[in-house]
């Protein structure tokens, strides 16, 4: 009987001895899997990097910007070999109602140069770069093979995976598992056993092709400068938010919603998207854009608390799979996380080859060196921001009242004389059903969880 | 279903689908024809799950996103049978 996997895969109990075919397995080749396979090649270890794409990121997808200076540490001057759409240049966080948007637009030169700070890039380029480097530094890239399930040694250590390819069995003494937002290798190795599951939000995006002189003047961006605008307030309620960035010469326009939320509303994903692109202040950037490609995945946005165990016996987490995405309202980021995380994996399993102990006290580093990085810092700091942000009141009342609080401020009403300020925010909070104290309560979670 | 149906076909054929012989997700009509919410209805952001007159469920795995959307959302007990599609088949995302 064939195997394949997903969820409810089980183990499979093997006679594990001393000799594995490899050092380490690392299951899944997107930035997490590549920065592990990279640090164990260096190191001179034996890295098999299984992929079940035909090609690196032909299965992913992201919203929106690669943060790269964690690239510091595996590659010097990345900047100069990255495969790059365009630096960001322009960080823009809008709020909107149907008819209304509100801009927080930042703009720096010091980001369009060396050292840089963000990219847009294509997830094909991009992890298939990663992967590459990782293959240089003599890590085996195994495309279009699956890893179904996790082989055990008697004691229930992990000793390596069994793979849909003909006598597919491959031991190793570390798995890495970097699969992804399923996790299935992390589920069925217990990691998630009393953790809140399903924290999962849908990303759907459309990429539209313009020409590049267009995008500069739309976005007004010049040479490889580029845009990303976050967005929030265009899902009709449904807990999420929206992007628009710019790569070389397409758009890529998008939401991300809590799937649960749309059948209550009886809406479907790419309505959200097409209503994104039809709003005032979307559709003079996107307008005559042609469809390259459409696309989705889900995105583990639970933070902190929604994380599995990271390490067992024979075994780490990296990347999606453990729930790495940052989703904390002005910051969205992953691939930097992936990255992070991916790179410490690899040096753990490097500590614990040395030493010749790979159980879960030989592998313990991993936590350490995620904990005193951002990868766990940034992630502990901000645990309560993804309830915040896909809370009602900052997915709705506050979007309308801050956009009508503009509107107030802004528009004036001859021969009436300005209102006062003070009255203006006292009554569009009114007019919005928004009590004082949930602003102050929501106010002091923000400066507990930002400050 | 509605005017907007070619529309959403154009998406879908911007995608690149490598489609593998074997069904990597099947639905059990048994299950579904009790459902109420018809969550994956909505939330499958390949429109793959399609009401039947029946109560039931059409649902074609080839042009799957491999996303997992819809065994988050599904509430029915054993309606799907989930799978990732074997080695090199399936959704091949160029621009994600």
């Amino acid at each position: 009987m064939p195997e394949h996997a997903g969820p409810g895969t089980t183990s499979t109990v093997v006679a594990a001895t001393p000799q594995r075919a490899v050092d380490v397995v690392v299951v899944g080749a997107g930035p997490a899997g590549s920065a592990a396979a990279l640090e164990v090649a260096r190191a001179g270890h034996s890295v098999v990097l299984l992929e079940r794409g035909p090609y690196p990121g032909s299965k992913n997808v992201y919203g929106g910007v690669v943060y790269g200076r964690v690239l510091d540490e595996l590659v010097p001057r990345w900047w100069e070999q990255m495969p790059v759409q365009r630096w960001v240049t322009r960080r823009s966080t809008m709020i909107m109602t149907p008819t209304q948007a509100l801009t927080v637009d930042f703009r720096t030169q010091a980001w369009a140069g060396p050292p840089y700070n963000g990219a847009t890039a294509h997830r094909s380029d991009l992890d298939g770069w990663l992967a590459g480097l990782a293959e240089k530094e003599g890590a085996v890239l195994v495309p279009s093979t699956v890893a179904t399930g996790l082989l055990r040694d008697t004691a229930g250590a992990i000793v390596g995976v069994r793979t849909d390819r003909p006598d597919g069995d491959l031991t190793a003494k570390v798995v890495i598992a970097c699969d992804g937002v399923n996790s299935f290798l992390a589920k069925e190795a217990g990691m998630f056993a009393g953790k809140p599951t399903g924290h999962v939000t849908l990303g759907v995006k459309e990429t539209l092709r313009l020409p590049r002189s267009v995008i500069d003047e739309r976005f007004g961006v010049a040479g490889q400068d580029g845009v990303d605008i976050e967005i929030l307030g265009c899902t009709r309620g449904i807990p999420g938010g929206g992007f628009v960035y710019t790569n070389l010469d397409s758009l890529s326009v998008g939401v991300v919603v809590d799937p649960h939320g749309l059948a209550g509303k009886r809406l479907r994903p790419e309505e959200l998207v097409a209503d994104l692109k039809r709003h005032p202040a979307i559709e003079p950037l996107v307008r005559g854009g042609e469809l390259l490609e459409y696309s989705a995945h889900l995105i583990p946005e639970g933070g902190y608390d929604t994380m599995p165990e990271l390490v067992g016996d024979g075994f780490l987490v990296a990347g999606d799979a453990a729930a790495m995405c940052l989703a904390a309202g002005i910051w969205l980021e992953g691939v930097n996380f992936a990255l992070g995380a991916g790179m410490y994996a690899g040096r753990a399993a490097v500590d614990a080859l040395k030493v010749g102990d790979t159980s879960k006290t030989g592998l313990a580093s991993y936590r350490r060196m995620l904990d005193e990085s951002f990868v766990l810092a940034d992630h502990r700091k901000l645990r309560r921001v993804p309830g915040l942000v896909l809370g009602q009141r900052m997915q709705e009342s506050y979007p309308a009242m801050l956009c009508d609080l503009a509107q107030g401020l802004f528009h004036v009403d001859n021969p009436q004389p300005k209102p006062g300020l003070l009255k203006l925010v006292r009554r569009t909070l009114k007019r919005h059903g928004i009590r004082t104290r949930d602003v102050v309560s929501d106010a002091l979670t923000g400066v507990r969880s930002f400050g | 279903m509605t005017y907007d149906q070619p529309a959403f076909d154009d998406h879908m054929s911007t995608v690149d689908f490598e489609v593998a012989r074997r069904p990597h997700i099947t639905v059990n009509n048994e299950v579904c024809r009790s459902c109420r919410t018809t969550d994956c209805v909505y939330a499958c952001p390949a429109k793959l799950f399609v009401p039947t007159s029946d109560g039931g469920i059409l649902f074609n795995y080839e042009q799957c996103f491999e996303c997992g959307t819809c065994y988050q959302v599904c509430s029915g007990q054993g309606a799907l049978s989930w799978t990732y599609p074997d080695g090199g088949h399936g959704v091949a995302f160029r621009k994600g």
